[in-house]
């Protein structure tokens, strides 16, 4: 593809010399030949393995736990339950100050989700593992679940977490992210047209290659090395440290090399019980989901509902937009109050609107806990954006992406948080797009540009 | 449990064990003898990742058991290269961007290898079929098998 020099061109450095050259990746050669390190190819004598028993219920109250008869497999080594966990309530954003903390590491009265860790056996071997996992006995008292936002919205609905005491997150703007640009519903009495319609997406799991989870090895004096295929390293160490009550200095993790993650391997979900485990023990732990873990345990990308209502006039412009975003965070927090405001921060698109108003919901369901993947927060909603924008083009009859054209975000327009656009260069992506899908513009709008001096 | 002895070769070198009974070939290989090449992503038979070479045929080391494998002549990725020189599909996998986290990528090389040991100059269409039991989650398969013909081509320029 032809690079064009013209664009910019006064502002421009020319002097770059690496964008454009072939470089070598630094990892293949160890990816072609097979010497790449990932975290299960450490193997240590004596390493137990760890299995979890998950709660086969949506929602329900643990009366009892019985590991009497787990305890007696042969191989078995360790049995853990919640009181084995030095600070068992957690949230991963806590770092952040994004609380309260909402999680167990192993369930504590109660589940909230089908596959929930209840209890973790470790064993000389796998199947051992697995057998003694099988032989623990929990009696649950079933509870009413709810798995749909909307439902969960309603008075009277099942509690999910008590931990925060109602079914959607509480920010400090209140029960949903804000964004308030002008009085909207004025404006949208003086629109041509309006356009209300709704969106929504199903949970997406991301399949890495490699499932999640990690090594720990016993270093002697209290020190422990986690080889893991985290995403999120610092998250992960610093959150290991709150959960097991140790200094971060005890802690090593070694990461790096991760076989596909795509978002799904950022939560702290493996490491701190394996650590746990090592230190209990006094042995190596290896703690790695199973392919139907993976698939059905680690937190899948947000089910999603956007409800966008546009007032737009004969000409293309948009005059006013409301959003209204809701993000199924499962049964705990995760990722996904983050994800729900980065929702609000994108609603209003790459255009210029004048009055904008967006509120974005994290809600919890009794569904897996969803967390991140890829651009979570924003990728359904520009799904749903985008083909909002197609809508509105045939309401008012006029191309599409001409109709993109007139209202495309350039330097110096205000956008709806109040922050001046600066280097949006969009007219001159949809001025290329529109040459290489050979989809013709009227020649006004190859004559835009985004650029505007002095903005 | 009862331990069985086997033996075999791995990429030319003889191997002797004593194994669990029910030890899966991918295991024997990854952790008893060391061979960390062959990787595990499904352990059902789906992903293609542990893919090894016995006898000449493609095999998925998680459904076959180590003590099935006497005699038995066993090639992976970590042993293709000769003499410190990679072999021309590792080459092309480094040439085309064709591994991305690379958990895929021995697999793929094994598919591959053994779809080039028997026809060595493939169609587009036979490189698909042949990689079409692995699975990839990052790089994308049109590198993939731009690799696979740059190698062939390789192939037959050498026979030219
Ligand atoms: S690990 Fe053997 S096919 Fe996936
Ligand atoms: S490169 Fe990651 S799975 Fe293929």
């Amino acid at each position: 593809m032809e690079l064009r020099k013209s664009y910019f061109a006064d502002v421009r450095k020319d002097d770059l010399h690496e964008i454009g050259q072939p470089r070598p990746r630094s990892d293949s050669p160890g990816h072609v030949t097979g010497k790449t390190a990932y975290f299960a190819d450490r193997n240590f004598p004596g390493m137990l393995h760890l299995k979890m028993v998950r709660s086969p219920h949506h929602h329900a109250r643990i009366r009892s736990i019985d590991t009497s008869e787990a305890e007696k497999h042969p191989g078995v080594v360790k049995i853990l339950t919640a009181k084995d966990v030095p600070h068992n309530v957690y949230t991963i954003l806590i770092l952040i100050q994004v609380g309260p903390e909402d999680e167990t590491v192993l369930a504590d009265g109660k589940v909230r989700w089908k596959g929930e860790a209840v209890v973790a056996v470790l064993a000389e071997t796998e199947r051992a593992a697995q057998e003694a996992a099988a032989k623990v006995k929990v009696d649950y008292e079933v509870l009413p679940a709810v798995f749909d936002m909307e439902e969960a919205l309603k008075p009277g609905a099942p509690l999910v977490n008590e931990y925060h005491g109602q079914n959607y997150y509480l920010y400090d703007s209140g029960e949903c992210r804000k964004v308030r640009f002008g009085d909207v519903e004025a404006v949208f009495a003086e629109a041509d047209h309006l356009l209300e319609q709704s969106y929504q997406s199903s949970p997406i799991e991301h399949a890495p290659t490699e499932t999640t989870g990690c090594v720990v090895m016993p270093e002697g004096n209290d020190r422990f090395t986690c080889y893991t295929n985290t995403q999120a390293m610092f998250f992960t160490l610093d959150n290991t440290s709150i959960i097991l009550q140790m200094p971060g200095s005890k802690l090593h993790f070694v990461g790096g090399t991760v076989g596909g993650g795509f978002g799904g391997k950022v939560d702290v979900i493996v490491e701190p019980i394996a650590i746990l485990g090592a230190k209990l023990t006094g042995r190596p732990v290896s703690f790695v989901y199973s392919r139907e873990e993976e698939m059905q345990i680690s937190s899948p990308r947000a089910a999603e509902k956007v409800v966008i209502k546009d007032g737009v006039m004969k000409d293309g412009r948009i005059i006013a937009r409301k959003v209204t975003g809701y993000t199924d965070a499962g049964a705990y927090s995760r990722h996904s109050p983050y994800g729900a405001q980065k929702g609000a921060g994108h609603y209003p698109g790459p255009y210029t609107i004048p009055y904008v108003w967006i509120d974005t919901y994290c809600v919890y369901t009794n569904r897996t806990p969803s967390s991140a993947m890829r651009g979570f927060g924003v990728t359904i909603g520009d799904f749903a954006l985008e083909v909002q924008m197609d809508k509105l083009a045939r309401l008012i009859g006029m191309d599409p992406l001409e109709f993109r054209f007139i209202n495309a975000y350039r330097d110096g327009d205000m956008k709806a948080h109040r922050q001046p656009t600066e280097g949006a260069a969009l007219i001159e992506c949809m001025q290329e797009a529109s040459r290489a899908a050979n989809w013709p513009v009227a020649k006004k709008y190859m004559a835009m540009s985004s650029y505007v001096k002095g903005a | 449990m009862a331990k069985v002895p086997v033996q075999f070769t791995l990429n030319g070198s003889e191997k002797a064990e004593f194994v669990d009974s029910g030890t899966t070939l991918l295991n024997a290989l990854r952790d008893k003898i060391g061979d960390t090449s062959p990787k595990g992503g499904c352990h059902q038979g789906t992903c293609g990742a542990c893919s090894v070479i016995i006898n000449g045929e493609l095999r998925l080391s998680c459904l076959t058991l180590a003590e099935t494998c006497n005699g038995a002549a066993i090639t992976t990725t970590s042993g293709i290269a000769e003499g410190g020189v990679l072999h021309p599909l590792q080459r092309a996998f480094l040439d085309t961007f064709a591994t991305q986290c690379g958990f895929c990528t021995p697999g793929m090389i094994i598919a591959a290898k053994v779809l080039l040991d028997h026809t060595p100059n493939p169609s587009r269409d036979e490189v698909i079929e042949a990689l079409s039991g692995n699975i990839c989650r990052c790089t994308g398969y049109e590198p993939i098998i731009q690799a696979v013909l740059l190698a062939a081509r390789a192939n037959s320029q050498n026979a030219a």
